[in-house]
């Protein structure tokens, strides 16, 4: 132990003299923009978590890596009070923006935020800033991708049953549906759309047998949102059924089967954030991602053969809902 | 509306959806029921699924052999299992605290195992469903009963292999004693020890079953969290189940039946709100067990560690 001791003193002693006596200039750093993101699956889930995730990379690409934006992220936080600790932590760590990415988060963050004046935190989805002057708020208008997918699944769909599964019945999750629905109605007025929410985001196997119940019931073309949607997909894929993905591009988990995708591109909105950062605004605005801004983008699935007739109806959809010749009546 | 519910197709529909939904539980609550009538509260079983669920698909999809990634997670179940079995019965620990401990382990391990090996969600070809021939075309029964795969055949087969363990053996005697009366059996000769560690790692190995079940033939996919709370619902069921394997397969059945019954309601557009759709099987589950709880005596040496009198 003693000679521990006297090694340690010597490291010690070894270590300070090399670093003091330097006086050369430090090089001037510019310290990096640091962002830290609270979700509540994993970044990898193939829907809500991922579509924030890939969206910070590739503003930290961007940006030229981490050494100029910083992300950090704490994932699974499915558990609010968790969640709240972490968002907690990241402020007092003096992280520059702060993302709460889950509506769940809202109240958590109500409280956190007037503690921390001078950190910029954003939320979403939702268009609630709480008044407060650090809090931005984003949203997604995912009803419209819905619209351009259910508008898609009408043309496709032959039986003209068309399933949908869905996780609770509020927000997002809502909102794709409902805009789905209205594209579906739109184009084929006598098609029967049924609708599953089955009380979770995380139940695979409820989302699966959810599948199974829309099939039987002669659904040749679904979609769905949330995580718990992998099920679905698995269960579309042996039926051969058609499926329409939202959030991320799901179409690697069924290449046969998934038509397109809305995805989120949350970096439009971001960017917009960090350039009112800058700026010195910290937060009170809140965003929305959209057909026309393209934070929201149909990808297609390259492996579907998808017929060049049914392409253009959804691209001219697009631009319908872009210059307001489309509009989605949601209930 | 309401009529639409007693068509052919529904009905079908829903005893097929509702024995699928039950396998897990099977597996998982006859695991359960095994170590509690050995005096054992294992509150681990959902992170015993989850890491079951993970090496099944993970051992199926880098080898491509379905046997293996069911053994695989046999293995990890197992060896969940023999830890819990170390705590609760060598260091006499709090059982449903140290339950709690490993379900969070399971959580967080499989999740961690998922980031670094998969890191994205894959899937993998799965038990495909095993047609017999002449019972798979009896129209209706064919389409419920027999054209499922490999693992639901397994978890029904289970129910009366556990009741007769139970019920007709040395084996099942010595567990049942270890349960009702530890001090007794150990009078006797009975190892409480042994017999402990025997019921923990087969309900831990039953666990892992429930998790392949629904990560290589059920689902074929693996997903952060994909038990979502089945394996509470499976210690549930034990109680629910009277102890009783008979038992375990009526709450197992009555509550995914009453599950897929609430998918149906939805689709047919008979006007129920999703959020009480949804409760329904819950709600039920309740209300058979306020109905019959006092009518069953559970193991007496339930939770409590035993320790030898010296």
């Amino acid at each position: 132990m003693k000679k521990f001791a006297l090694l340690f003193t010597l490291v010690l002693a070894l270590v300070l003299s090399a670093c003091a006596p330097k006086a050369t200039p430090t090089p001037v750093v510019t310290e990096p923009f640091r962002v830290a993101v609270v979700m509540p699956s994993a970044i990898n889930d193939m829907a809500f978590s991922q579509s924030m995730y890939d969206a910070l990379m590739r503003i930290q690409e961007e940006m030229g890596g981490p050494e100029n934006f910083e992300v950090v992220y704490s994932e699974g936080m499915f558990v609010v009070d968790d969640a709240a600790a972490a968002i907690r932590d990241y402020a007092t760590q003096g992280f520059d923006l702060v993302i709460a990415h889950g509506s769940q988060y809202g109240s958590s963050l109500q409280e956190i935020a007037p503690d921390f004046p001078e950190t910029s935190f954003a939320w979403g989805t939702t268009a609630e800033t709480f008044g407060q002057p650090n809090i931005f708020a984003y949203e997604a208008a995912s009803q419209e991708g819905g619209y351009v997918n259910g508008v898609l699944a009408a043309t496709l769909s032959t039986s003209g049953t068309i399933g949908v599964v869905g996780p609770i019945e509020v927000g997002d999750a809502k909102l794709y549906v409902e805009g789905f629905k209205a594209g579906v109605m739109a184009t084929k007025p006598d098609a029967t759309v049924n609708v599953n929410y089955i009380g979770s985001f995380s139940d695979v196997a409820l989302a699966s047998e959810a599948a199974s119940t829309h099939l039987a019931a002669g659904a040749d073309a679904l979609t769905g949102t949330a995580q718990m949607v992998v099920g679905a997909i698995g269960k579309a894929e042996e039926a051969n059924a058609l499926w329409f993905g939202t959030q991320s591009n799901q179409s690697s988990l069924a290449p046969k089967i998934v038509v397109a995708s809305q995805v989120y591109h949350w970096e439009v909105v971001i960017k917009e954030i960090l350039d009112l950062i800058a700026d010195g605004t910290l937060g009170g605005k809140s965003f929305v991602i959209t057909l026309a801004n393209k934070g929201l983008v149909i990808e297609f699935n390259a492996d579907y053969a998808l017929s060049a007739d049914a392409k253009s109806l959804a691209d001219s959809t697009v631009k319908g809902i872009v210059d307001g010749t489309i509009k989605i009546t949601l209930p | 509306m309401i009529s639409e519910l007693f068509t052919t197709t529904v009905l079908i529909g829903i005893l097929a959806s509702g024995i699928r939904l039950a396998t897990p539980y099977l597996y998982a609550a006859i695991g359960e029921t095994f170590s509690q009538k050995s005096g054992v509260l294992n509150l681990g079983v959902e992170g015993q699924m989850l890491l079951g669920c993970f090496a099944a698909f993970y051992v199926a999809l880098t080898t491509e052999n379905l046997w293996l990634g069911l053994l695989a997670a046999m293995i990890v179940g197992a060896v969940m299992g023999l830890a819990m079995a170390f705590v609760t019965v060598n260091l006499h620990a709090q059982q449903g605290i140290s339950g709690i401990g490993f379900y969070l382990f399971g959580l967080g391990m499989s999740d961690l195992l998922f980031q670094k090996l998969l890191g994205t969600v894959e899937t993998v070809k799965g038990f495909p469903e095993i047609y017999i021939p002449g019972l798979s075309d009896i129209p209706g029964i064919g389409e419920i009963f027999f054209s499922q795969n490999i693992l639901v055949y397994g978890a029904f087969l289970l129910v009366p292999i556990a009741w007769f363990v139970l019920n007709k053996t040395t084996l099942g005697l010595k567990i049942r004693s270890v349960g009702e009366n530890p001090d007794a059996a150990d009078s006797l000769g009975v190892s409480v020890a042994r017999v402990r560690y025997f019921t923990i790692i087969l309900g831990g190995t039953l666990s892992g079953l429930a998790g392949a079940s629904l990560s290589i033939a059920l689902l074929n996919v693996f997903q952060q969290n994909m038990t979502s709370g089945l394996g509470f619902i499976a210690v549930a069921l034990v109680y629910f189940g009277a102890w009783k394997p008979a038992g375990v397969l009526a709450g197992a059945l009555l509550f995914s039946m009453v599950n897929s019954l609430q998918l149906w309601i939805q689709v047919l557009g008979i006007p129920v709100p999703s959020d009480i759709a949804v409760m329904m099987p819950y709600v039920l589950t309740i209300l058979v067990l306020v109905a019959t709880v006092s009518k069953v005596r559970t193991p007496s040496a339930l939770t409590k560690p035993f320790e030898r009198e010296d």
